[in-house]
């Protein structure tokens, strides 16, 4: 199974930005991730599915390493963002959280203007004039396709603006850093199908600058979105592939039982 | 379209009901007795001081003569000393509370955060006479000794601060009152602000340590803007318990009817001058006068506990518009 995964991430012949090699996750005895071994392509979309608790959110923020927030998790093995094992004692987890943006799946407007928003993460790391910073947040806002709804309206808070343009506001948050790649963890559950259809068409937007890997319980959306699909199922990666690949001819049972329905 | 009724046998459903009633009655009663005692309590303060009120008029509050022989009472030395003294506490118990309080909820490992929550849980459980006695056995000499001379030497020619530190270093007074005071209020404030800060969603912390925030970062930036009204509701929580608090003032305040620039000086409080003179109290005037004394305390803390509980709902409100 873990060489089917390998071989086809190899097949597709694209350009690898992360390698996840041997990883396994602890929640304090807890086995959550087990010898997990796949490789995410550079500027395309790569999907984690699996019913609820399988471990595809808890593999997403091993990528940024947001499980060191609570001290009984644990990693082992290695992921590596262009070659470099950012699990590593001595990498700087700054330094790797400006480079791996994040969208969790509520909308989390920081309690600030809109604009504070978006300045927030790039004063983190960069000392900006005032007027560059503001072409940054239209930037930022543009990218996200959301600077026509509120370009009138940056000085009100973030908290003001409707569920899915809140959404929107943190893609934009997360991008305005200028990261490598994006993590986004079901960015869409909580929102109503019209914003959803919105995010969607983003990440194909941002797929040509960014890396983007995202977590989703919906299968359409899966189907609709990634270039690639993994399937988990009980911490176990069970397959890995093309996207078309995995939803007209699976080449396991379990993953054909999950994307026809029968089970998660 | 008239219901159809439903045949359950009938005594059962009879008791049931009875039951009920009487159970919705007896709930009613108890809590409306928590108002009619607050009413009584207004009623028989304003009813007991209207003596003094009636002769002084508005020159109760503004007056700093305070003399049973001439029957001639002021509140304003009492009301300063009150709010003073709760001012210093609030100045020491704040910045502390608040540290308390996010070293517990961002800062502290996990098996650290019991002990240490306890701890300062017991800090609020200690008998206020308690917290007199030392102050006015252990920590009235220090401060006369070591912290009142050192103040002195360090800011005594300052132009306006150093007014505040003139005098003989007694030990008692304002300041040290002012002190314990604040240590007095700090679990208060420390345990309301944890509860506060630990309503920051999850999530929303989070996407601010995604962006590559430090811990203070997050805590500056996200959970205080996110929390600031609680926070000063904990706040207020602690002025209204360092308002009232009686024992722990009373024994190293100085209970001194005097108006003095200086936080070395002897100065009183509402709540002490009560302790101090009720039993003792000469003539009806100055019994009037203590009462009216109360009532004054009594809407002080009115209002400073009626804010702090509007600034948690509000927080609270906050919240429920949001998830």
């Amino acid at each position: 199974m873990m060489n089917l995964s390998q071989d086809v991430a190899v097949d597709t012949g694209a350009m690898s930005k992360i390698q996840v090699r041997d990883l396994n996750f602890y929640y304090g005895k807890y086995h959550a991730l087990k010898d997990i071994n796949l490789s995410i392509a550079a500027n395309k979309v790569t999907a984690f599915i699996g019913p609820s608790g399988c471990g595809k959110s808890t593999l997403l923020r091993t990528f940024n390493r947001m499980y060191e927030l609570y001290p009984d998790q644990r990693a082992t093995g290695d992921i590596l963002l262009d070659g470099e094992n950012v699990l590593s004692p001595r990498a700087d987890v700054y330094r790797l959280r400006a480079r791996v943006g994040m969208v969790f799946q509520k909308p989390t407007p920081f309690p600030m203007t809109i604009y504070e928003n978006i300045a927030y993460g790039v004063q983190l790391y960069e000392k900006l004039r005032r007027s560059d910073m503001d072409d940054r947040v239209e930037w930022a806002l543009q990218q996200a396709a959301l600077w026509d709804e509120v370009k009138g309206k940056l000085k009100q808070s973030g908290m003001s603006l409707s569920g899915g343009q809140q959404q929107r506001l943190c893609i934009a948050r997360a991008i305005a850093v200028k990261p490598e790649v994006v993590l986004l963890d079901e960015p869409a559950s909580a929102l109503d199908p019209i914003s959803t259809l919105k995010i969607e068409e983003l990440i194909y937007e941002l797929k040509r600058n960014y890396t983007i890997v995202i977590v989703t319980h919906n299968m359409q959306q899966a189907a609709r979105v990634s270039d690639f699909t993994a399937f988990m199922y009980l911490g176990d990666l069970i397959e890995f592939g093309d996207t078309n690949a995995i939803f007209t001819n699976p080449s396991n049972k379990q993953t054909e039982d999950y994307i026809t329905g029968r089970y998660g | 379209m008239a219901a159809v009724p439903i045949e359950i046998p009938g005594p059962k459903i009879k008791r049931q009901r009875l039951l009920d009633r009487s159970f919705q009655l007896t709930t009613t009663v108890a809590a409306v007795f928590v108002l009619i005692l607050l009413a009584g309590i207004i009623i028989s303060l304003f009813v007991g001081g209207w003596d003094a009120l009636r002769t002084f008029g508005f020159g109760f509050l503004g007056s700093d003569e305070w003399n049973p022989v001439t029957e001639q009472f002021g509140a304003l030395v009492p009301i300063y000393g009150t709010l003073v003294s709760s001012f210093i506490a609030l100045v020491i118990a704040v910045p502390i509370g608040f540290g308390i309080a996010l070293f517990l909820t961002e800062v502290s490992p996990h098996w650290l955060r019991r002990p240490i929550g306890t701890a300062v849980e017991l800090l609020a459980a200690i008998p206020s006479i308690i917290y007199g006695m030392w102050g006015l056995f252990l920590f009235a000499p220090v401060m006369a000794n070591h912290v009142q001379p050192w103040l002195q030497e360090a800011f005594g020619d300052w132009a306006i601060i150093g007014a505040l530190f003139e005098g003989v270093p007694l030990g008692i007074g304002m300041l040290p009152a002012g002190i314990i005071l604040g240590i007095m209020i700090i679990p208060f404030i420390t345990a309301i602000m944890r509860d506060v800060f630990l309503t920051t969603p999850k999530f929303l912390k989070e996407s601010a340590y995604a962006m590559g925030a430090t811990t203070w970062e997050v805590v500056w930036n996200v959970v205080l803007p996110y929390t600031r009204i609680g926070a000063v509701g904990g706040i207020f929580l602690g002025l209204g318990r360092a308002l009232g608090e009686t024992m722990a003032v009373t024994f190293v305040i100085g209970n001194t009817h005097r108006l003095s620039t200086s936080l070395f000086a002897p100065g009183n409080s509402i709540a002490s001058t009560l302790a101090n003179e009720f039993t003792e109290a000469v003539g009806d005037m100055h019994t009037s006068s203590l009462i009216a004394l109360g009532l004054v305390l009594f809407l002080i803390t009115f209002i400073v506990l009626t804010l702090a509980k509007l600034l948690l709902m509000s927080l609270e409100r906050q919240r429920g518009a949001k998830s």
